[in-house]
């Protein structure tokens, strides 16, 4: 497995760390004009999600970690697993389990393409894509007149979400949510 | 297609020039004499905490021009300043370029306050755009610690320095007492000193002292007459009340040499042997500076074409 040293470090860089896949999200050099130079790290513990700050001393090496993304389509659930296929051409399935699925879950389409992380060619984590297409599959009856205020309401949708919907949607609607903020953006 | 395009914007190359007719007219009216020295010397720093490029045929690129402007100072040259490119191997980042511009003078028979009291002239007027009321405020080392990072390091042992730096560090990095001081100084202490203030800190341990005398102060302790400027969480500048002994200088040399394989400066020995006349001396990082003076928040905002384009 390659190794970086300190000043190999940017942000991007997939490394083990203490035995954890992480990602480098920002990195700083640090220099008293005499002294000892370091290099302090932010990071993203792939598999936990935790984001961590940590100094090196210049010269430190890291291993590679073995990182992947990939983009897979949402197959189906099996009660255990949620099933993924690579878009490639390749065909390749994989499964995520309970872990790797996390808040996506809410987010989970058929046919919609998302973003896999792999460690150690385990699914680590899934990410919807920014903006998804879903249908309304319960919302109460619009209230009339109310449109002007900009008042909102809750709408479930068909994968189980919950979002803030204007008053005027109504069921069997599509609407484009934006998967990180869980927001309304507007009808599809 | 290569990215091609210069990091600074028109703006930030003319305000380079503007700084450097600056500094050169402060200079000029005060009668100090403006000297360049070689870039590649036969001898390279021996401070081991700084890392020298070697160039072919066992010449290194100089660190800072100290080495060269102590000679001429030991052969009389008197008030001296010099503009130049330095540089240091690995140090790259939002603050660092391997290969950057310093300015570095010396006044003689001048005493150490008396030159921070220079420098405080000299970054006020380079700054007064942006910051027309600049105050300065000095800590010794000692109060700086206390006072950001609640420690005495005149009476704190090796463990309570280790450990709020293995805090700060989040990790065991096996430093020496100087090493974990380090990671306290820049992690802890510089982010919090006053903001738009330059920041003198002075007294540093004397094992810390580079090429700076050691003397004995009030607190009966003897402390390395090292000043540093600190300007917005940013060193800025580093001045010595210069070391005169030549045989205290072989010394500090031997000590830091050891293990480096690198040649020691015996000409400079040979002319502090000479006599080196008392003086206080300090080095200012240019391209910082101007990063303050324009507003960047990138050195490489404020540099052509930075290394990694260069």
């Amino acid at each position: 497995m390659a190794t970086h040293a300190t000043n190999e470090f940017r942000s991007g860089l997939r490394v083990m760390v203490e035995g954890e896949p992480c990602i480098m999200t920002d990195v700083e050099f640090v220099k008293p004009g005499k002294g000892q130079a370091f290099t302090r790290v932010k990071m993203r513990n792939i598999r936990t999600d935790r984001v961590w700050e940590r100094t090196f001393k210049s010269g430190e090496t890291l291993e590679s970690a073995d990182i992947q993304e990939r983009d897979m389509e949402y197959l189906y659930e099996d009660g255990e697993f949620w099933h993924f296929m690579a878009t490639d051409g390749s065909f390749e399935q994989l499964a995520a389990g309970e872990d790797a699925i996390g808040d996506t879950k809410k987010w989970l389409k058929e046919q919609e393409v998302y973003t896999v992380m792999l460690f150690n060619e385990a699914v680590v984590s899934v990410t919807a894509p920014n903006f998804i297409e879903l249908e309304v599959a319960e919302t109460d009856p619009g209230l009339k007149g109310d449109t002007a205020q900009g008042g909102s309401k809750p709408a479930t949708l068909s994968t189980g979400a919950v979002v803030r919907v204007p008053l005027f949607i109504v069921t069997g609607e599509k609407l484009r949510i934006d998967t990180r903020t869980g927001e309304y953006v507007s009808r599809a | 297609m290569h990215n091609w395009q210069p990091g600074a914007a028109l703006q930030n190359l003319q305000a380079r020039q503007q700084l450097y007719r600056s500094i050169r007219d402060f200079f000029y009216r005060r009668g100090v004499l403006e000297v360049e020295t070689p870039l590649l010397n036969q001898a390279p720093v021996a401070d081991p905490n700084i890392t020298p490029i070697q160039a072919d045929g066992n010449r290194w690129l100089h660190t800072s021009p100290e080495y060269a402007m102590k000679r001429l100072l030991c052969a009389g040259s008197g008030d001296i300043y010099q503009i130049c490119k330095v540089f240091r191997q690995g140090e790259a980042g939002r603050r660092h370029n391997p290969e950057f511009s310093m300015l570095e003078w010396y006044r003689v028979g001048w005493s150490l306050p008396q030159l921070m009291q220079e420098v405080a002239e000299l970054l006020q007027l380079a700054l007064a755009e942006r910051y027309p009321e600049l105050p300065v405020r000095s800590y010794s080392y000692r109060q700086a610690l206390q006072e950001f990072a609640g420690l005495d390091v005149l009476s704190c042992s090796d463990h309570d320095i280790a450990t709020l730096g293995r805090q700060l560090a989040n990790a065991d990095l096996e430093l020496d007492r100087d090493g974990w001081l380090d990671v306290i100084m820049s992690h802890q202490v510089e982010p919090a000193l006053p903001r738009n203030t330059l920041v003198f800190v002075d007294n540093f341990p004397a094992s810390q002292a580079a090429l700076a005398k050691i003397l004995p102060q009030a607190d009966g302790a003897a402390w390395a007459q090292r000043f540093e400027v600190f300007f917005n969480g940013m060193e800025l500048a580093n001045g010595y009340d210069e070391l005169l002994d030549a045989d205290i200088q072989r010394q500090r040399f031997a000590r830091e040499l050891a293990g480096t394989g690198r040649p020691c400066d015996e000409r400079l020995l040979a002319a502090l042997e000479q006599g080196l006349p008392d003086c206080s001396g300090v080095a200012l990082g240019l391209d910082r500076l101007l990063l303050h003076a324009t507003g960047a928040d990138n050195i490489r905002q404020v540099i052509s074409f930075d290394w990694y384009s260069a």
